[in-house]
Parts: C-alpha cells; sequence; structure tokens
C-alpha cells in the first residue's frame, strides 16, 4: 500500500506540474482583469515547439522554442484584444483554435512519417537532499524533474511579488479598476501586454513540460484542454497563488484517482473523478462570487478612460 | 481616426491573408497544393452526393449552434457553452429514443427531440442562474459546464446507455420511430436541416418583428440604456436568452442523433460549440446569414475532410481558417469603429 501510495502521490504532482505552470500565467492574466482562452493554443505551441526544439537541439533549445512558442501566441492575443480592442472570449477562442489547427498541421507535415515511433528525451527526476527523505511525501513531492520545483517555488514566489512589489500592485490596480490605475500614472494596456506576455511564457512552458518532462513525444491536439482546466484551477485557487498551487494538485490527484480505484477493483466510474473538480470550480464560484476575490474588472474591456 | 479606403483595403487583406496564411502552410508542409485543394473543392462541392450527403449534412449541427450563439451573443450573453448543450441534447435526445422508441413516430420523434431541446436549455439554464443569483461570470460557467457535459457523455456510453453487448463505448441504434426521415433516396441529408432553415428565419422574424426581439437586441446593444431609457429588465431578458439558446444547441445535439448517427458516442462533437462561434459572427450574428455561414464551414470541414483522406492534409486545417476569419471579422470590426470614431 505504501508504495501505491507513493505512486498516487508522485504522480498526482507530476500531472499537476503543467497545470500549475499554466494557472501561474493565467492567474497573472486574470488579476489584470483578461481572462485568456488563448492559454490552451500557448500550451499546444509550448508542446510543439519543445518537440522542434529537442529534436533538432537538447532539452534546453526545446525548453526555450516552448516558451517561445506560448509567447508569439499570446503576443497575438494581445495584439487583437489591446490593439484591435476585440473581445477577449472570442479572440482567445479564435487564437486557441489556431494554434491547436496549426501544430497539427505542421506536425503531420514535418512527422508524419516517422508518426508514434518519434521521441525526445526527457528530463530525470532530481532528488533533492533531506526533502526526499521526509516519509510519507518526501519521495513522492521532492524526487521530481527539476521544472516540477517551480510549481513549488513560484507559489510563494508569485504571491509574494502580487502583494509586495510595486509591479505587482499595478498589476492588481488594473484588474481592479484600470481608470484608477489610470489616473495613478499606470499604462493598463501596457501592464495587461506584459501580463499575456507572462501567461503565454508559462503557458509555452507547460506545453514544454508536457513533452519533456512527461510524455517524451508530441501529439496533435495534446495539450488536451490544459488551458482550460488551468482557467478553472485559478478560480479554484481564488486568484492567490498559494492557492493554484493547491488547486492544482487536487486536479492532478483527481485525475490519478480513477487508476487507484482501477488497480483496487472497484467498480467507480472514473469520469465521476474527472468532472469532480469543475463540479468544485463552479460551487466555488457559485460560492465566493459576491465576497469579491475574484479582481472586480475581469472579463470586462478597457474603458477609454483607462488608455 | 479617419481612415481612407478601410471599406475596402481591410476586407480585401483579410481575404487575401486566409486565403494566402492557407496556401503558405501547405507549402510550409511540403504538401501537393494543387492536389489538396482539388480533393477540397471535390469533397464539399464536387458531386451532388458530397454538396448534399457531406457538406449539408456537416451544416446542419452547425445552422443549429450557429443561432445558438448567435442569438446569445445578439443579447450580450457570452455563451461559449453551445458545445456542452450539444452534447446534453444529444444525451437526452438519445435517452429519450430509447424510452419512447416503441411509440408511434408522429409521438416518439417530437418527444425525443423536445427532450434533446429541453436538456440543452436546462444545461444553458444551469449557467443563467449561476449568473443571476451569484454573478458568476457565463464565460467560465459554460467552460467548465462543457467539461462536465463531456464527461456525462463519457459516463453514459460506459455505463448506464452502454449498447447491449458491453464491448463499445456507444449506445444501441435507435429505432426508426426516433429517427428523422431523410430528405432524398440514397442520401443522408435528413429533415433537421430543414427545420433548422425554417428556425432561422424565425428567429430573424423574432428578433426584427416583435417586441421581445427588441428587447433582446436593446440589451445586447447597452444593457444599462436598455435598463434605464427602455425600462428593459436586462437581466431577465438576457436569463431568457441564455436559456433558448441553451435549447437552439440542444435540439441540434438531438438533431444529429436521430438524424444522423442514430446513436450516442465520445466525440459526437468535433467541436460544432467552437465552430459555431466562427459561423456565429461570420454571420454577423444575423439568423439568415448564418445559414449562409453555416454552409461555408459545412462545405470546408466536408472538404477538409476529403483532404485528409485524398490529400494527406490533416483535416485540422479547417480549424486554422475557421480562426482566421474569427480574426479576421474582429479586425474588420477594429476598422469599422476606426470610422466612426
Amino acid at each position: 500500500m505504501s508504495a501505491e501510495y507513493t505512486d498516487f502521490l508522485q504522480a498526482s504532482v507530476r500531472t499537476a506540474t503543467p497545470l500549475a505552470l499554466a494557472a501561474y500565467g493565467e492567474l497573472v492574466v486574470e488579476r489584470s482583469g483578461v481572462i485568456n482562452l488563448g492559454l490552451e493554443g500557448a500550451i499546444i505551441a509550448g508542446a510543439f515547439g519543445a518537440l522542434v526544439g529537442a529534436g533538432a537541439g537538447s532539452l534546453g533549445a526545446g525548453f526555450a522554442l516552448a516558451i517561445t512558442a506560448g509567447c508569439a501566441v499570446s503576443v497575438l492575443m494581445a495584439v487583437v484584444v489591446l490593439w484591435l480592442r476585440a473581445d477577449a472570449i472570442i479572440a482567445g477562442t479564435a487564437v486557441t483554435m489556431l494554434a491547436l489547427g496549426l501544430t497539427g498541421t505542421l506536425y503531420r507535415a514535418w512527422y508524419g512519417a516517422q508518426g508514434a515511433a518519434l521521441s525526445v528525451p526527457t528530463l530525470a527526476p532530481v532528488r533533492v537532499a533531506a526533502l526526499a527523505d521526509v516519509p510519507l511525501f518526501g519521495r513522492a513531492l521532492f524526487e521530481q524533474p527539476s521544472v516540477t520545483y517551480l510549481l513549488y517555488v513560484l507559489a510563494v514566489a508569485l504571491w509574494w511579488w502580487m502583494r509586495s512589489t510595486h509591479a505587482g500592485l499595478a498589476l492588481r490596480a488594473t484588474g481592479e479598476r484600470p481608470a484608477a490605475a489610470f489616473a495613478a500614472g499606470i499604462s493598463p494596456v501596457k501592464v495587461q501586454a506584459m501580463a499575456l506576455l507572462f501567461g503565454g511564457a508559462m503557458g509555452g512552458l507547460a506545453g514544454g513540460v508536457l513533452v519533456l518532462a512527461q510524455v517524451g513525444t508530441f501529439a496533435e491536439g495534446l495539450s488536451a484542454g490544459r488551458g482550460f482546466i488551468a482557467i478553472a484551477i485559478v478560480v479554484l485557487g481564488r486568484w492567490s497563488a498559494p492557492g493554484v498551487a493547491g488547486a492544482a494538485l487536487l486536479f492532478g490527484a483527481a485525475s490519478q484517482l480513477q487508476y487507484v480505484f482501477q488497480s483496487l477493483g472497484w467498480p467507480v466510474p472514473y469520469q465521476l473523478f474527472l468532472a469532480l473538480p469543475y463540479v468544485l470550480t463552479l460551487l466555488v464560484l457559485a460560492g465566493t462570487q459576491r465576497r469579491a476575490e475574484s479582481p472586480a474588472w475581469l472579463g470586462r474591456p478597457l474603458d477609454d478612460d483607462a488608455r | 481616426m479617419h481612415r481612407p479606403g478601410a471599406r475596402w483595403v481591410i476586407p480585401g487583406a483579410t481575404l487575401l491573408a486566409v486565403v494566402g496564411s492557407v496556401l503558405w502552410i501547405l507549402q510550409a508542409g511540403g504538401y501537393d497544393t494543387a492536389r489538396a485543394l482539388h480533393a477540397l473543392w471535390d469533397g464539399a462541392f464536387g458531386s451532388t452526393y458530397s454538396l448534399v450527403s457531406a457538406t449539408l449534412v456537416r451544416a446542419t449541427p452547425l445552422l443549429f449552434v450557429g443561432l445558438a450563439v448567435g442569438l446569445a451573443f445578439r443579447a450580450g450573453v457570452l455563451n461559449i457553452g453551445a458545445e456542452g448543450q450539444f452534447l446534453a441534447g444529444a444525451t437526452v435526445a438519445v435517452a429519450a429514443g430509447f424510452a419512447v422508441g416503441g411509440w408511434p413516430r408522429l409521438i416518439a420523434l417530437p418527444l425525443a427531440r423536445l427532450a434533446g431541446a429541453a436538456a440543452g436549455a436546462g444545461w444553458a439554464g444551469l449557467a443563467a442562474w449561476l449568473r443571476r443569483r451569484f454573478g458568476v461570470l457565463e464565460v467560465i460557467s459554460t467552460l467548465m459546464l462543457n467539461f462536465i457535459a463531456a464527461y456525462g457523455v463519457s459516463f453514459a456510453v460506459r455505463g448506464p446507455l452502454q449498447e447491449p453487448t458491453h464491448v463499445y463505448p456507444q449506445t444501441a441504434e435507435l429505432s426508426a420511430a426516433v429517427r428523422l426521415p431523410l430528405l432524398f433516396d440514397g442520401h443522408r441529408l435528413h429533415l433537421g436541416y430543414v427545420l433548422a432553415v425554417l428556425l432561422a428565419v424565425a428567429l430573424w422574424w423574432f428578433l426584427t418583428r416583435t417586441a421581445a426581439g427588441f428587447r433582446v437586441r436593446a440589451v445586447g446593444a447597452g444593457a444599462s440604456a436598455a435598463r434605464s431609457a427602455g425600462g428593459i429588465d436586462a437581466a431577465r431578458t438576457a436569463a431568457w436568452v441564455f436559456v433558448a439558446s441553451g435549447a437552439l444547441a440542444g435540439l441540434g445535439g438531438a438533431s444529429e442523433v436521430t438524424g444522423v448517427t442514430y446513436a450516442l458516442y465520445e466525440g459526437i462533437s468535433p467541436g460544432y460549440g467552437y465552430s459555431a462561434i466562427a459561423v456565429a459572427l461570420l454571420g454577423r450574428l444575423h439568423p439568415v446569414a448564418i445559414i449562409g455561414t453555416s454552409l461555408l464551414f459545412g462545405a470546408l470541414e466536408a472538404g477538409a475532410a476529403a483532404m485528409q483522406r485524398d490529400a494527406n492534409v490533416p483535416s485540422v486545417l479547417a480549424a486554422v481558417v475557421e480562426a482566421l476569419v474569427v480574426l479576421g471579422v474582429l479586425a474588420l470590426d477594429h476598422a469599422r469603429r476606426g470610422r466612426t470614431d
């Protein structure tokens, strides 16, 4: 049981990693007042970039290209939303469709012949001495690919950055009352553009993690809705970085529970666990919306008095 | 801000950009461009069969969900949950179809379809209720409900609704009493398409010729103005539009199972609910124009399927075109606003 328990925890953390990284990006974007449905597109672009980079060069090149590809997607998103002043929801849907279609087409064109046999090297787990020896959860949490440690580090770093730095304050002010932020000398357009860029980079990194630390290959639609899960995670985490980390781990555990139940032979439909986090997200939304934990300006376009 | 010539330059540039991008992708991918385009045309319009049994059959669900999204957007309701409402409609229509499969067709078929529409309405109604009662953004709630619906279908076809041998993850086939009549012998096109077209015309009449339709448009044009100047209960109107939009999408799902597949399985919707956004936007949210744009996208998807078959070009290329069209429309909107600023 103990080995199974460790395996379960380890797999949960592994599944949670790309979700958390993408959700950190989305957290910053939503704190600036924008809902970024283009995140799914950034993840698939990052995954494809990782394949191209790692296939041609090294793991480092893979991650670099993953982040670049994610940024490219978010630049498109920023241009359409901030410069063309289009509705962010419609733009995000289109950007995601574009990235899914483009990566699928190019993948088949460039790698189609190799098919499923195609594989790239993946990151080896790194043991954090001392911490990995802690009983119960040490090995599960601290014998992971190096990128997983970003999950823990960013939970604290982003939390501190958003509440204690000038830039973090500008970010939150933009998401709460962009006109007031503008009056205080902040450029909401610039803040949202930077936030989107960060969100795209994190989405791309998440895609890179999928390929270079988990699957070791690419497939059409590999992102499989993780960008939308990340949006749910931000809600479930109540727009705070530590909350996002916890919610991502919950989603990771929920998706691993099915295997536990399978191995135990319990006839519980696994779809229940997969759907549960979404139900939970809706309940949290219903329960907290009135308490104004979400950025006040979330999902609303910038008015003329804020540009 | 005045932009001389924007009226022609921008739409022309958009069209060129879409066509140019597709050609570039085909080139960059090393595909046989001429063969791919030939397959695309053949698959969509090349023969009576491809036009009637591929393009129009594909256009039918797109028309239903396109109308659903168009109606919602008209009232400023960002319903991106047409996918989930479509799935809810398909699932409940199949379940109802099994329950009333032994009844006369005249009763059974409308009942199953109504059940599907009601399921779609209910699925959307949940998001509408969350919005009104708790102020939950419909963008996020409908997104969540899409996932829950997809897992619901996955559960249904492996659990309570699985076919009797319990081998395949799908339902048994619906009996003849709950199948939509086909329009032509030897073709797959079914009565659902005619109904969808009639619905589009009815929706246009409703929006432009009735007081309730005027309220919908007023709320979409500006909720606060509609409230203060017109005395319209904007939140209430938006909620009802939301539910009606869900009913349309649910009816689309019901039409797919009673008209085309006769069974439910995972992946019954290849993302119709998301394509619908492109369909509705390109149709400028006008129900009659959406008949045309759904046909266009139906042709695109039918042609893309043929392109994959005959020229080995992945059919997801259709998604690229849909996305570029949406981005193009957004750019056009920007240019149009630029002229009036």
